[in-house]
């Protein structure tokens, strides 16, 4: 008894003096899948740090950051200057990888859609009704589309999906702007459906003829729902993909990419550029070194070279690497 | 001094099973006391528990009561959190036309269902069937939501649409488009999760009635049906009534399944077809991402109305039980 009492407690202190680094994150569910991903392939790397991340929301992960519950935090939209007021020390906002919103539909014995902004923020206000509307009609070189009521579904929880694609028509329509504005949730017009989730608004859509609503690029994919091909800045016709979106960042000026990285980037400039692209980013105090946050800096640093690679199988864009360069930088 | 006289008498008594005898150690005096304290402790945990709820909520939605007032807030249906503008008419409306709804063609079915195992069925396979209607009861309710939008939804907006426009069309009730998704689907999803609830008790109600006055009846010459009617319906009411109100309780705090099919709109609208939203979809979808502090003053509010709705409506249930209890003594 005595013996085992005395073998107990070895192990105890062992472990104590190898003990492992714990370091925990919230934020956004976004990139959840790429972010665990990340923290176990990591693990590999370096086995003395565990990550925690919480998917709770963008919102719940700056509250949490501001109240310094966890070391670090997420967010799909950059947080705001009140936000930043809030809290005890900078922030300082590294983007990791990008993603887009796609224009999902579906419409019997129609594979292929063209839309552009103006036109896309019409039907998402109610303005247009009907899939044979003129204005569509003339978007798609005159084909022949069915006289039928376009239900227009739309997420009912606030999500960073929305505050993207809310962003993009505002920047296109300033009809949409005065109207509805950018946000994660919205006030939108009567006649649209909410659905609880990028599954849930995939679903929807699945099952409702007539139905266009926004998703992220990986459900799309995943899925197999026709997306339609938007106009750009360019005047190009570009259908979502992980190589649209990358274009997006890749055009910024150097001097963007040193500056203050809470920036849109819908609606770039470009040939190939996916309009509706936007960053996701870990929000990192910048406050004295404590061991966490020394950990969650060597963890980007892995992030932002090693792990840009792993971003494409689960259809997030990977940095530019121009950009991930200056990002390693500033970290430091 | 009372104490001190039980220790010693305990400690001059050898015999384990005297009435002041020790169990654990313990005088059994000192147990009962232990006993009355753990007791009450708990029984003040749940109380405490509920009021620091309250406290709190109250706390969380000074800021909404400050900006819109409270009969401003329950009086408008602006729901516009760009612009910080909050009013939740339309989510008390939505809680309350899906939860009264859902009764209407729940409460009739469970009895029935209930009536049908007590006594049309031989025992045994009352008590198999049973099983599985309590079944229903423990299945999640994400279930029910997915269930709702690949089967239900299909189903309402194809077969049940057309049926009702075709036969009731002419009520405002079924006015406009159907997506399928919306108030209606989303009350005969919490139809089918109240049953189980209602038809359990009921049964256990109707379980309590003797089986000489349901002869009696019989015996009077009464008809099967009248049976019922007589000898069982009647002395139940309060009973059943129970059973209703908790059906109703679960169906105002259903939140997961509801916001999965009920289409989550701000507006106000007659028609059943249309998309609608409740208390408590609407705190479970925006209150993770709500980043500024109004909006969440403002969910918390709408937190607070549904936990006042709640308290109201069991209170009105157990009056009219008082009431119809107190009128049948007579």
């Amino acid at each position: 008894m005595k013996h085992l009492l005395i073998i107990a407690a070895s192990i105890f202190f062992a472990t104590q003096a190898s003990a492992i680094t714990k370091v925990n994150g919230a934020g956004a569910s976004f990139p959840y899948p790429i972010y665990s991903k990340w923290f176990s392939e990591y693990k590999k790397v370096k086995t003395d740090v565990q990550f925690n991340y919480q998917a709770i929301g963008s919102g719940g992960g700056i509250r949490q950051l501001i109240k310094q519950t966890v070391d670090f935090g997420a967010s799909d939209a950059p947080m705001k200057e009140k936000d930043m007021k809030k809290a005890a020390w900078p922030v300082l906002h590294v983007p990791t990888v990008m993603g887009a919103v796609s224009i999902a539909f579906n419409l019997d014995g129609v594979k292929a859609l063209k839309f552009d902004g103006p036109t896309l923020a019409k039907v998402f206000m109610g303005e247009i009704t009907k899939w044979n509307d003129p204005a569509i009609v003339a978007l798609n070189n005159g084909a022949k589309l069915p006289n039928k009521d376009i239900l227009v579904v739309r997420r009912s929880d606030g999500s960073g999906t929305t505050s993207i694609f809310s962003d993009y028509l505002s920047t296109v329509s300033p009809s949409f702007e005065k109207n509805i504005g950018r946000g994660k949730a919205l006030k939108w017009p009567g006649v649209t459906v909410g659905a609880k989730g990028n599954d849930g608004v995939t679903g929807v859509i699945k099952q409702t003829k007539g139905a266009i609503g926004y998703v992220e690029l990986a459900y799309a994919i995943k899925n197999d729902l026709p997306t339609a091909e938007l106009k750009n800045k360019n005047g190009k016709y570009v259908a979502p993909s992980i190589k649209g979106v990358s274009a997006s960042a890749a055009k910024l000026k150097d001097d963007v990419y040193n500056g203050d990285l809470r920036i849109s980037i819908v609606d770039q400039e470009g040939d190939d550029v996916y309009p509706i692209s936007a960053f996701t980013y870990i929000l990192l105090p910048q406050t004295k070194e404590t061991t966490q946050l020394k950990e969650v800096k060597s963890f980007l640093n892995w992030a932002l070279t090693k792990g840009q690679a792993m971003a494409g199988d689960l259809h997030y864009a990977p940095l530019p690497i121009k950009l991930s360069e200056i990002l390693l930088k500033k970290i430091k | 001094m009372e104490q001190a006289l039980n220790q010693k008498s305990v400690n001059n008594s050898p015999a384990p099973e005297g009435p002041d005898s020790l169990h654990l150690g313990i005088p059994f005096k000192l147990q009962d006391k232990i006993n009355v304290w753990v007791l009450r402790t708990l029984a003040f945990a749940i109380i405490t528990m509920l009021a620091t709820l309250v406290v709190l909520l109250f706390k969380q939605s000074g800021e909404a009561v400050k900006e819109f007032g409270l009969w401003n807030f329950i009086s408008t249906d602006n729901w516009n959190p760009v612009e910080d503008e909050f009013g939740g008419l339309s989510f008390l409306y939505g809680t309350a036309v899906s939860s009264i709804l859902a009764l209407a063609i729940a409460a009739p079915v469970s009895v029935a269902i209930a009536l049908f195992l007590n006594e049309m069925l031989p025992a045994w396979l009352g008590k198999f069937l049973g099983l599985f209607v309590e079944m229903i009861a423990a299945i999640p309710s994400i279930v029910f939501g997915l269930w709702g939008i690949y089967y239900l939804a299909p189903f309402v907006k194809e077969t049940l649409t057309p049926l009702l426009k075709s036969t009731l069309g002419f009520l405002p009730l079924f006015q406009g488009p159907s997506f399928g998704i919306g108030m209606l689907t989303a009350s005969l999803i919490l139809a089918i999760m109240i049953v189980p609830t209602i038809t359990s008790i009921c049964r256990e109600v109707f379980k309590t009635i003797p089986g000489h006055q349901k002869e009696a009846a019989l015996a009077l010459g009464a008809t099967r049906f009248e049976m019922i009617k007589l000898a069982i319906l009647s002395p139940s009411f309060s009973g059943i009534m129970g059973g209703v109100v908790l059906g109703f309780g679960r169906a105002l705090g259903e939140t997961m399944a509801v916001a999965m099919v009920i289409g989550n709109s701000t507006s106000i609208s007659s028609s059943l077809l249309a998309p609608a939203s409740t208390m408590a979809s609407v705190i479970a979808n925006e209150y993770a991402e709500a980043d500024s502090d109004l909006h969440v003053a403002a969910l918390c509010l709408v937190g607070i109305f549904l936990f006042v709705i709640t308290l109201i409506i069991n209170f009105a249930a157990r009056s009219i039980v008082w009431h119809f209890n107190r009128k049948h003594a007579r």
